[in-house]
């Protein structure tokens, strides 16, 4: 029962992760209608940034993860300045080859400079006590508390990169849900997702709300990298490209271009992953969530929250 | 003649051509080894690239999992030849049949995909067949099939343990793969391409092809005139996936040792890359694209690290050359055209367009 | 007019749809003699689309029936319906656009191009045959509309004009027995308006085909309507013989409002 619990806490937090990223996914497609392949190599940006800014002596926890932060939000708005806004009208498919070419520039960007092996990342939260333990010897569950050295084993420990991931993503999910519901920034977002052209002629500045997206989005994706990387502390130039993937699944399987579709479903993602490769394989996991994913697609074409579209005869 | 006949003769000559000049550098030994043995994999991914052209170019339908169909040949054929490899002799015998096996199985794999993917449509449907392709590396990651005097052993997720230890032959060891039996060679490849080549010049120029393609442009209008909407994008998604398989059986015949790492989600996506920049729906080309693609990073090989760099940038900038509106006034008022043919509209969203209602 | 006494051609029954909580189309019965040139008309938004849509099979009727030549076709899908008989060309054009015009018309002509997918990739020889007589039988068409010129371009480089008339092409490849026109004057002036009622009156003739269209403009319909029905908020306002009916007050007061 306990283990059950802790694989769920886990899939949860994992899945917290996902919907971060599926965010920045969600939101670029409903306002640029394109695939941003290059997302997930902003999380890898952002991670080394983190690392980098770490392994100097002077530089403290939190001022690394707002250096990567930083670098992220400005590297995304440059991104689409450069790469995607000259191409604003072109067909899809040549958006979407341009983020790949994106995609790879990152990614070899970072073996230039990093190389291909992995390096160990410093959780943010090392040394800390974990968050929560509980031991079935009748003692009480213990909050924020080494474990005693005479202790037994505990039957169930949530970490604190745990607790952290879900804390820090349930308040940005609701900080960005009322800020897209109650200013005008947010409200100018969903004017542009929903009609660019009449968003234009109502003097809303698409261009500034599109960089804004960018913005966001990458911005959550550095956060996301913090998470990620202190949650399996391990990076490479590689470590964003199949958590993005598995976002970018995750938002689809809300419901591409929903927000609150892309919470549900990267955190219906990270749960289903962790109690796969707990109950069934860790080898198939990646393939069950896929499975799940092509499931939901052909009972409801759309996603769980994605409207559904006809086209006028 | 007519003009189609003419380009896909002008199409079938420079790819012939192609091969013959460098098959001949390569056997008087101009070429050094190191680019002789581009040649075989150049063969092989433009037959993955003409094959996804058809999904991708004459369908309208982007599918990200191109690899997932080649991965079946690969192993599919790599098993048949295992197998068989004592028992079916001459090689090239066993080399035809496999390829058949290996094509026949990305087919039925095609069909079984193709019925619940192609009900969606634009991007979902390339995030599924994404899945799919995924899906399907990570089972031949975890196949296990032994070979024994008691016959054949399969396992799923974990290594036979049972086998009689004096006659055993490991076929495929899970994420440790196979070793194929090296039957493919540059002839059979060319061989194969050629049919592979012919074959889809003559789907696309007929009845079956001008169905495809009036799907493509436009679906209700294909319904409109009695075209089998479901009907032909199967067809054209099945033979796309066939021709990948046997593209597969090729792969696994000519490497040393076979692991299904190789057909990720990047794989099907560099194949992709091919297609577009070749140009939707040329065959002619995704073959000069996937030979320049694929040949530039190993002639820039002192470049070292750098090399993938600067594909990188080539990838961006030829996409902005072609699509941003600066640079197509500057291509009219100069009067060259783009570096890259394509078929416009093809993947432009027409659902915002104002329709009639009455 | 001798050719209204002959078999109706199709026969609407009270036919119906309701789209959530809006009867777009309420209970409207229409006769169509073979041969006959039929025209619906009504203010925007009446449900005229929406009634080619349900004799196409693009929607479903939620009641009443679609008989066509004495067979029922009612809910049945689009493509089964173009092999009843029933033809269309839309409001919006829809060609086939990166297609040439020729392979247009071949497209249309799917259905009588006799043979197979592997004899195509095969080049056996009934590829040939049916290729060359497809061929020329698309030209034939082409001719009709005078685009034999324009075979080798792509349809979505023809003018405006031409591509209406392409459309119209495509759907007679089809070998209908009923063709319905969606607005093919929309966007056309008056020397194009002309020549394409000319063009109509040809193809009725020549192929002896029953024709229903929606137009709104007022020449078109009042020079080679014989009958109409008029719509208005998806019910009935009047049917009749065109001038008769472009005389009734009830239909002026649609049109013109109060």
């Amino acid at each position: 029962m306990m283990s059950f619990v802790s694989y769920l806490v886990n899939g949860i937090s994992l899945g917290s992760i996902y919907a971060l990223i599926a965010l920045g996914y969600t939101m670029v497609y409903g306002i640029a209608k394109m695939l941003n392949f290059a997302h997930g190599d902003i999380i890898m940006v952002g991670g080394f940034t983190v690392f980098t800014a770490m392994s100097t002596a002077w530089c403290p926890v939190w001022l690394s993860v707002v250096i990567g932060i930083v670098v992220c939000t400005v590297l995304g708005v440059v991104i689409e300045k450069v790469a995607y806004k000259p191409l604003r009208n072109a067909p899809p498919l040549a958006v979407l080859i341009t983020a790949i070419g994106v995609s790879y520039l990152l990614q070899n960007l970072a073996l230039l400079i990093f190389g291909s092996a992995a390096r160990n990342f410093t959780s943010v939260a090392a040394g800390a006590p974990p968050f929560l333990t509980v031991f079935d010897d009748g003692r009480a569950p213990q909050f924020f508390t080494a474990v005693p050295a005479d202790a037994a084993k505990p039957i169930l420990t949530i970490s604190m990169e745990t607790f952290l991931s879900i804390t820090v993503s349930v308040v940005i999910m609701i900080a960005l849900t009322l800020f897209i519901n109650k200013t005008k920034a947010g409200k100018a977002m969903l004017a542009v997702s929903e009609d660019k052209g009449a968003a234009q002629l109502m003097g809303i500045n698409v261009n500034g709300t599109i960089s804004l997206t960018f913005a966001i989005g990458s911005a959550l994706a550095a956060v996301a990298s913090v998470l990620m990387c202190s949650s399996y502390p391990q990076i490479s130039p590689y470590t964003g490209s199949m958590p993005g993937i598995k976002a970018f699944v995750a938002a689809v399987f809300g419901g591409i271009g929903s927000i609150p579709g892309a919470m549900i479903g990267g955190i219906l993602l990270g749960v289903i992953e962790q109690l796969s490769k707990a109950y069934i394989s860790s080898q198939l996991s990646d393939a069950i969530v896929f499975l799940v994913l092509i499931i939901v697609l052909v009972v409801r074409p759309t996603g769980i929250l994605g409207k559904k579209i006809n086209e006028k005869v | 003649m007519r003009k189609v006949t003419k380009n896909n003769l002008i199409t079938f000559g420079i790819t012939l051509g192609f091969f013959l000049l460098f098959g001949i550098l390569s056997a008087t030994g101009v070429l050094g080894s190191q680019l002789s043995g581009l040649l075989i994999p150049i063969g092989i991914y433009i037959i993955l690239a003409i094959s996804l052209n058809l999904t991708v170019g004459i369908l309208g339908e982007l599918s990200l999992g191109h690899a997932g169909f080649m991965c079946v040949g690969a192993y599919v054929g790599g098993i048949f030849s295992i197998i068989t490899q004592d028992t079916i002799q001459p090689s090239w015998l066993r080399m035809i049949i496999a390829l058949i096996i290996g094509g026949v199985a990305a087919a039925i794999f095609g069909v079984l995909i193709g019925i619940p993917v192609l009900r969606l449509r634009g991007d979902y449907l390339a995030i599924v067949t994404l899945g799919f392709g995924e899906i399907i590396k990570a089972l031949a990651n975890n196949i296990y099939v032994a070979m024994d005097k008691n016959g054949l052993h399969f396992g799923f997720a974990a290594s036979i343990s049972d086998l009689d230890a004096a006659t055993k032959t490991n076929i495929t060891q899970g994420p440790l793969g196979m070793k194929a039996p090296q039957d493919t060679n540059l002839l059979l490849v060319v061989i194969v391409l050629m049919v592979c080549l012919v074959i889809l010049m003559n789907f696309i120029d007929s009845r079956t092809g001008r169905a495809c393609m009036a799907i493509r442009d436009n679906y209700i209008a294909a319904q409109s005139v009695g075209i089998n909407v479901t009907k032909y994008r199967l067809i054209a998604f099945v033979v796309s996936a066939a021709i990948a398989g046997v593209a597969g059986v090729l792969y696994s015949h000519s490497i040393t040792s076979l692991v299904s790492k190789k057909f990720d989600y990047n794989l099907s996506i560099l194949i992709l890359v091919f297609v577009v920049l070749g140009g939707l729906g040329s065959l002619r080309g995704s073959v000069i694209a996937t030979i320049i693609l694929y040949a530039l990073p190993e002639i820039f090989r002192e470049l070292g690290d750098y090399r993938m760099l600067i594909y990188a940038v080539v990838l961006i900038l030829m996409m902005i050359f072609n699509n941003a509106p600066s640079f197509i006034m500057l291509r009219e008022r100069i009067g060259a055209s783009a570096p890259v043919q394509k078929i416009k509209g093809v993947f432009t969203r027409n659902r915002n367009k104002a329709g009639g209602a009455a | 007019m001798e050719e209204k006494n002959t078999a109706p051609m199709l026969e609407v029954k009270n036919l119906s749809i309701q789209f959530g909580g809006l009867r777009a189309v309420d209970g409207l019965n229409m006769t169509i003699h073979k041969g006959q040139l039929y025209g619906l008309i009504g203010p925007n938004g009446a449900g005229k689309t929406t009634v080619f849509n349900m004799l196409t099979g693009v929607y479903k009727p939620t009641s009443g029936s679609i008989i066509l030549d004495g067979k029922n076709i009612t809910g049945k899908p689009a493509i089964s319906i173009n092999r009843d008989g029933i033809a269309r060309t839309f409001q919006n054009i829809r060609l086939f656009k990166n297609m040439s015009v020729l392979d247009n018309v071949k497209a249309g002509l799917h259905n009588h191009t006799n043979y197979t997918a592997i004899e195509g990739v095969l080049r056996l020889p009934r590829y040939f045959m049916e290729e060359k007589r497809v061929t020329a039988k698309a030209m034939e068409l082409l001719k009709v509309f005078e685009l034999e010129g324009e075979a080798e371009q792509l349809a979505a480089n023809l003018p405006y004009g031409k591509q209406r008339k392409l459309e119209i092409a495509r759907a007679l490849a089809t070998d209908p027995k009923l063709l319905l026109l969606d607005e093919p004057a929309a966007g056309m002036n008056p020397n194009e308006t002309a020549e394409l009622m000319q063009t109509i009156h040809f193809v009725r003739d020549s192929f002896d085909m029953t024709i229903l269209l929606i137009e709104h403009d007022m020449k078109l319909v009042s020079g080679i309507c014989e009958e109409l029905t008029v719509l208005n908020f998806g019910q009935e306002l009047a049917q009749g013989e065109t001038s008769a009916v472009l005389n009734d007050p009830k239909v002026i007061t649609a049109y013109l409002g109060e």
